[in-house]
C-alpha cells in the first residue's frame, strides 16, 4: 500500500462542531504540566482578558486529529497507521481556545511528498467557532514509513 | 499571573532550565486528556513487540510540556501566539520515568507587534528531542 498522490490539495467539508469543556480543558493543562489558573479558573481566566478559561497552546491538536481522521482513515488515502510517525506540528492561535466554544475544522491536504522510500504528508486545519470567526491553524506532517 | 511586559525582555535573555519528569502515569493522562490512546504510550509489551525499546512518550506530551514552559516565561498561556516543532527523538519512559529539561531563549523582538520569537530547546538524556522548536510569543 502506497499513499495516494491524488489527494493532495483536496479540501474536505467543514467536520465537527466539537464541544469544548471546562473539564476537557482542566484535564489537558494537567496532562501537560500547567499550573496556570487561566485553564482552571474562570475568575483568573476573566481577569486576564479571557471569557472564560482557556486552552493551553497543544490542545487545539486535539480537534486538528479529530478533523483529519476522515482523510488519514478513508482507504482510498493508502495510509497504514501502523507505519504512521508524527513528523512536525505547528499551531497559530488566531484566539485562545475557550471553553464553550463550539469549533469547526476544515481540512486541507497541503502536501505530499516522497522522500527516501517515506512519504511526508502534510495537513492544515482551520478551526473556526460557531460564528466562522478564525480561532486556530493547526499544521501536521506525519511520515509514513515505506515498507520494508 | 500577569502577562510579561515587552519592555522587561531583551533579545539573548534565557528561560530556564526547568526539568519536567514524565512518568508512565504522565502518558496515561495525556492519552485521556488527548484522545490519543495508541498504546506504544502506554503498553510496555506492546511498544516491545512492535520494535520500540520501551513505552514512548507521545510527541504532542514533550510539545506540550515545553509549551508550558513557555507559557509559565509568558505570565499567561493564552500569549503563546504561534508554537511549532519537529519530532527529531523518542523520549523513552522506563517503569522509573525520566525527565526532560527545557530551556529557551529570546531570539528576537518585535516592537512593532509586541512580540517575542523564542528558541525551545528541549532534552531528554542529554539529547535533543525536539527540532526547530520555536514559540511566538505576545507581550503586554
Amino acid at each position: 500500500m502506497s499513499v495516494n498522490l491524488d489527494f493532495q490539495g483536496r479540501v474536505y467539508p467543514p467536520s465537527g462542531p466539537y464541544a469544548v469543556s471546562a473539564a476537557d480543558i482542566a484535564a489537558f493543562a494537567a496532562a501537560v504540566g500547567s499550573t496556570d489558573p487561566v485553564h482552571t479558573d474562570a475568575e483568573a481566566a476573566r481577569a486576564a482578558g479571557y471569557p472564560d478559561v482557556i486552552a493551553p497552546p497543544t490542545m487545539a491538536v486535539s480537534y486538528d486529529q479529530q478533523t483529519s481522521h476522515q482523510y488519514v482513515a478513508d482507504p482510498e488515502a493508502g495510509i497504514d497507521y501502523s507505519r504512521v510517525v508524527h513528523g512536525e506540528q505547528s499551531f497559530v492561535h488566531h484566539r485562545p481556545i475557550t471553553a464553550g466554544d463550539e469549533l469547526t475544522g476544515t481540512l486541507t491536504v497541503d502536501s505530499i511528498r516522497q522522500a527516501g522510500g517515506h512519504s511526508m504528508v502534510t495537513v492544515r486545519t482551520e478551526l473556526t467557532d460557531a460564528g466562522g470567526a478564525p480561532v486556530a491553524t493547526t499544521t501536521s506532517t506525519i511520515v509514513v514509513r515505506g515498507g520494508e | 499571573m500577569a502577562a510579561r511586559a515587552f519592555t522587561d525582555v531583551t533579545v539573548g535573555e534565557q528561560i530556564g532550565p526547568v526539568s519536567v519528569p514524565v512518568r508512565r502515569e504522565t502518558l496515561v493522562a495525556y492519552a485521556n486528556a488527548s484522545g490519543d490512546q495508541n498504546p506504544i504510550h502506554q503498553d510496555e509489551a506492546f511498544a516491545k513487540k512492535v520494535g520500540l525499546p520501551d513505552v514512548i512518550a507521545h510527541g504532542m506530551w514533550t510539545m506540550g510540556a515545553s509549551g508550558t514552559v513557555v507559557a509559565d516565561w509568558a505570565g499567561d498561556a493564552g500569549r503563546v501566539v504561534e508554537f511549532g516543532t519537529r519530532f527529531t527523538n523518542m523520549v523513552v519512559v522506563p517503569v522509573g520515568g525520566t525527565e526532560l529539561v527545557v530551556t529557551g531563549v529570546v531570539k528576537s523582538l518585535d516592537e512593532a507587534t509586541r512580540r517575542a520569537t523564542i528558541e525551545v530547546t528541549t532534552t531528554n538524556n542529554g539529547a535533543k528531542v525536539l527540532g526547530r522548536c520555536t514559540a511566538v510569543v505576545q507581550l503586554d
